[in-house]
């Protein structure tokens, strides 16, 4: 089944069975838990799925339940990246000696944010500078969500956690989020995009062509955490779309190399009176508390002045009119 | 013993015997990370893989962190796996050494024997695989190149044994044995192959209620390295001491049927006792050293001393039974470490030896000779020595130092 033939309907998403199935221990408003269950409804046949250690590895396969309807591996929390390479070898070698009777099978590996821009970079570069058939997704929470909300390299600026506390001194979090995609697109791989699960058609899209793809993928995507963002649980979706009027996580795709806007970001590149100030979407989620006392003007400033020149290389990649 | 297949003799290093040991074992796949002296192996395989002369996916991985797991992972899809490290490379992998025990794959992994850092120094000692000692690997020290060849396809049919299913690792003496060139009688392949056979996988109930052989596979899902709390963790762990009790077994029953086919044997497989039926002084070692100290017990012998030696091929699991047997008549025994365990009083195979001593009726005198560090070379001299004092001790029935260090400037 090719992305043209399935269009991701909510009727052709509600008839598919489920993958990752409920009953797992996720809090409620977890962005993570509904990202992995719209994923795994974007497969196309066989696939095997490994995860890095964290939240979703945790809440998915405490012994002796599971919610995995896939062949799942779990080894450690840097080695997402580098299941995907023996598996996919594996299948690679046995399929030629006729051990493995697929004709294909699809490795999806999962990891959050500690397990792909610190403790998994190195082996996610490895994999990815070796070529191997595999979709890594990230999904980003922005810190090390299951240890309790410590920092991570894809938190952002600002933000209050439990190694980088808002305090007297130091307001949060000093340094920006690494642009671990825009990284991921220096490798000169096939295949890389970033999605938000607000925009949950495109986001599957993604995640098809990622399969499709020959050799590596790469697929971020925006999960907001209630416990780790002091928010709302009802308002993960929102702020998944907040995310992306505001420019704080645009979604775009770069295919062998060539960048370009999603739809959802495109709108806002081409009615710029429509993208949103960051505050709409800072205000209301407790890491970013302080920055809305009196002290924290100058960093809301920053951060919206750092969201607009990320935005405008973006918009200059991507080959679209850059407006202030 | 008469070799039932004509051999081929060829000169080999250590290195280049368990290149060729791999090659002939029907390797899947191979994922491992350069280190010296471990880097002839992968150079060779890397070789045999340019040349189409195996069937098997080589990852060029780009850590030993990352050749554990991919090969680990590949284990578990399925595929036989093996890769191969040394020193720093082991020490880099020692989080997923348990994670492949943990998850019952039966990798094969042959290490260099190199010493740690800091200082950095290249050189053989056993510091590497003694920090691994408690990863739930099972663990083969050879003697000389033609063992570690011998061993590495031997090592296959251990780990796979649907009994064991555990990882092993082959050492081999880093330049002593890695680098040393020596004439190395090989299998025909067909009957390497043969006698390795293909792997089989165990079956096990899924949990959707299905029997299914034990792989990552998508007619039959199956969640595997998940998180076990309080009420499983410890049932798991047990299960693994279980595998290594089995193991001694089957250590000795694929050294008996590699003997059939090579006419080879290293003692029963788990250890083998030199000169010791009627010995009151023995030595204690693992690996290459026991090639010297062969040399020596016979000049002993010779001279009328009651000399032995004990060389533990099988470390891990520890066989505490062959081992009191073998030694229940000793009356003074000099236990060699190649390695330090700082701040223990001795090194662990003093400490594990002496422990199993501790049951015997007669306990000999134990002495512990911490030797060779960094590849600091023992002289026939300095190793006779050890005989020497056990000698001595015996006259005066006294250990005035019970942890003493070898060719060392104080």
């Amino acid at each position: 089944m090719t992305t043209e033939e399935w269009k991701f309907t909510a009727k052709d998403i509600a008839e598919k069975p489920d993958l990752f199935l409920s009953g797992h221990r996720a809090c409620a408003g977890c962005g993570p838990a509904t990202v992995l269950r719209l994923i795994m409804k974007a497969t196309r046949g066989p696939t095997i799925v490994t995860e890095a250690t964290g939240c979703m590895e945790v809440v998915s396969s405490i012994y002796p339940y599971t919610s995995w309807a896939v062949p799942w591996l779990h080894t450690a929390f840097e080695t997402a990246a580098a299941n995907a390479s023996g598996i996919e070898a594996a299948l690679k070698i046995m399929k030629r000696k006729g051990k493995e009777k697929h004709e294909h099978v699809d490795v999806i590996a999962f990891a959050g944010d500690g397990g792909t821009y610190d403790i998994g970079i190195q082996a996610l570069s490895g994999a990815v500078e070796r070529g191997h058939d595999f979709l890594f997704v990230l999904y980003d929470n922005e810190a090390y969500m299951n240890t309790g909300i410590q920092r991570s390299g894809g938190t952002p600026h600002g933000a209050a956690t439990t190694t980088s506390p808002a305090g007297t001194v130091i307001p949060g979090k000093l340094e920006y989020k690494k642009p671990i995609a825009e990284i991921m697109v220096a490798h000169e791989m096939p295949y890389v995009a970033t999605a938000s699960p607000y925009y949950w058609r495109d986001m599957l899209t993604k995640v098809r062509k990622g399969l499709e793809v020959e050799g590596p993928a790469f697929l971020h995507v925006f999960a907001p955490c209630p416990r780790g963002w002091r928010s709302d649980p009802a308002k993960s979706m929102e702020y998944s779309k907040l995310a992306v009027e505001t420019c704080v996580f645009p979604v775009w795709e770069s295919i062998n190399g060539k960048c370009q806007l999603s739809i959802p970001s495109r709108l806002v590149a081409l009615a710029p009176q429509k993208k949103k100030p960051v505050i709409d979407y800072l205000q209301g989620q407790g890491r970013f508390r302080h920055m809305f006392k009196p002290q924290g003007k100058k960093l809301l400033e920053e951060v919206q002045r750092v969201t607009d020149e990320r935005w405008q290389r973006l918009l200059a990649k991507c080959g679209m009119p850059q407006k202030p | 013993m008469a070799s039932l297949v004509k051999q081929e003799r060829t000169a080999m290093s250590g290195d280049e015997a368990v290149a060729y040991a791999a090659k002939q074992s029907d390797v899947d796949v191979v994922a491992a990370y350069p280190i010296t002296p471990q880097t002839i192996i992968v150079e060779k395989f890397s070789e045999y893989v340019a040349n189409g002369e195996v069937e098997t996916e080589f990852v060029c991985v780009e850590s030993e962190h990352s050749a554990m797991a991919a090969s680990l992972s590949a284990s578990v899809t399925g595929a036989r796996a093996f890769t191969a490290t040394a020193s720093a490379g082991l020490a880099l992998m020692h989080e997923m050494l348990f994670v492949t025990s943990g998850c019952r794959a039966p990798v094969v992994m042959a290490v260099a024997n190199r010493a740690l850092s800091a200082p950095l120094n290249i050189h053989g000692d056993h510091s590497d695989s003694m920090a691994a000692r408690d990863s739930g690997w099972i663990q083969l020290y050879a003697e000389n190149a033609q063992e570690a060849y011998d061993s590495i396809i031997q090592a296959f049919r251990i780990a796979e044994d649907l009994d064991v299913l555990l990882p092993v690792m082959v050492g081999l003496d880093g330049f002593t044995l890695s680098h040393t060139l020596e004439n190395v009688d090989t299998l025909p392949d067909d009957v390497a192959k043969k006698f390795v056979g293909t792997r089989r996988l165990t079956n096990v109930l899924t949990h959707e209620g299905k029997m299914a052989p034990f792989r990552l596979d998508p007619d039959n899902p199956m969640t595997m390295g998940p998180i076990a709390l309080q009420n499983y963790y410890f049932e798991f762990k047990r299960q693994q001491e279980e595998a290594m009790k089995n193991a001694l077994e089957v250590i000795q029953k694929v050294n008996d049927a590699f003997a059939e086919v090579s006419g080879r044997k290293y003692g029963n497989g788990l250890i083998d006792a030199y000169c010791l039926e009627d010995a009151e002084v023995a030595a204690v070692c693992l690996g290459s050293t026991a090639g010297t100290m062969k040399t020596i017990v016979d000049e002993l012998r010779a001279k009328g001393v009651k000399a032995g030696l004990l060389r533990l091929r099988t470390f891990r699991p520890f066989p505490v039974e062959q081992i009191q047997n073998a030694l229940k008549n000793v009356k003074a025994v000099a236990v060699m470490d190649k390695s330090m365990s700082f701040g223990g009083n001795g090194g662990a195979v003093f400490h594990e030896v002496r422990h199993v001593l501790y049951d015997l009726e007669a306990k000999p005198f134990v002495v512990n000779y911490i030797y060779g560090l960094g590849g600091r070379d023992s002289s026939p001299r300095e190793l006779r020595g050890i005989y020497e004092d056990l000698q001595g001790i015996l006259q005066s029935k006294h250990v005035e130092n019970p942890i003493q260090y070898l060719g060392l400037r104080e």
